[in-house]
């Protein structure tokens, strides 16, 4: 079994030497939207920072360690919102975003505050996304990212799914979510004389390659992440979904 | 049943490395160059440089490499609170 174990690690090693690592990800850059639509995109994400500020203070003060899981769940967002992923059937680079994850461990209000925040810091200084596209970046990755994933995972429960595989979904859509929207956030600003569908469907479209399989992975990821808490501390996914619910 | 699982999934990471090698003209660039950047300088609003540039020979490399330390010393220290070993987490209940 050791072997096993050895031999996987090793596989694993040899895929990611395979790849160059030259890689950047999906955010929008500095400067691409016009100003009225960046100006938009950030008046829209205001209120979800709101309410996410208001769960913090609400939600800490009922528990006192449910700062260490949105601090735990912060860093997990920003080093995986950080990690290009090479995806061999595409060619190309792109990273999961974890969103969906967070948005079943934290909430999504609460989501769209630390994406923020990994956001801000990646545009400051590791030249990923921008400044001025910052309020589109937010309503993409954390309000359509977090809500998505969250809206996914209630459902399929309450559908009687196990928490697992609808974490999974809750994983997938709120990746592809992500890109569905920011497909429509350059649509709508860059669409010109074109039609808007047309314009949204063509980015949308030449996201897929990537994205697809990249969502997968990333409901992987969150089924694996939900499964591993319910082992260490059962209960613990299930106390943070009720109504007021806190750390197990 | 692990076995198996393990075994498939040396197959798929295998049979990855195979097609990523056979795609020798992939470039990994990012979907950020491939798709955003692509439509929006067709769209005439091609990207700004950021407002701080580390996008200069390695300094991207050592800006990224920090951001991981932090970001998995921060994750490693809020882990160990919500998830502590075995041991310590008997002797936590012990002491109450």
């Amino acid at each position: 079994m050791t072997r096993l174990r050895f031999a996987l690690i090793a596989m694993a090693a040899l895929v990611l030497l395979a790849f160059p690592p030259t890689a950047s990800a999906m955010h929008i850059s500095e400067g691409i939207l016009p100003a009225p639509w960046a100006g938009l995109w950030f008046v829209l994400s205001v209120p979800f920072l709101i309410w996410g500020l208001r769960d913090l203070r609400i939600r800490s003060e009922r528990e006192p360690m449910f700062k260490s899981l949105v601090g735990l769940v912060g860093a997990a967002v920003f080093v995986i919102s950080c990690m290009p992923i090479p995806v061999p059937t595409a060619g190309t680079c792109s990273h999961p975003c974890a969103t969906g994850m967070a948005a079943i461990l934290i909430g999504p209000a609460l989501t769209v505050v630390i994406t923020s925040i990994a956001l801000l810091l990646q545009a400051l200084f590791l030249a990923h996304g921008g400044l001025t596209t910052l309020g589109a970046d937010i309503v993409s990755m954390g309000v359509a990212g977090a809500f998505v994933g969250y809206g996914v995972f209630k459902l399929a429960t309450a559908l009687g799914l196990p928490r697992w595989p609808a974490a999974f979904l809750a994983g997938v859509l709120s990746d592809w979510a992500t890109y569905a929207v920011t497909s429509f956030e350059l649509a709508s600003a860059l669409h010109g004389n074109a039609s808007l569908s047309n314009t949204f469907l063509a980015i949308a479209v030449a996201f897929c390659p990537t994205q697809i399989p990249l969502g997968i992975l990333e409901g992987l990821v969150t089924a694996a992440a939900c499964r591993f808490i319910e082992k260490r501390r059962p209960g613990l996914i299930a106390s943070l979904n009720q109504p007021h619910g806190g750390v197990a | 049943m692990k076995k198996a699982i393990i075994i498939s999934a040396l197959v798929l990471m295998l049979a990855a490395l195979c097609f990523g090698v056979a795609r020798r003209d992939a470039k990994w660039a990012g979907v950020d160059e491939t798709v955003v950047e692509k439509f929006a300088s067709a769209a005439g609003r091609p990207p700004r440089e950021p407002l701080i540039n580390t996008d200069q020979g390695d300094l991207l490399l050592f800006v990224f490499l920090i951001a991981g330390t932090a970001g998995g010393f921060v994750g490693g220290y809020y882990y160990r609170e919500l998830f502590p070993p075995k041991a310590k987490a008997s002797e936590t209940r012990s002491d109450v």
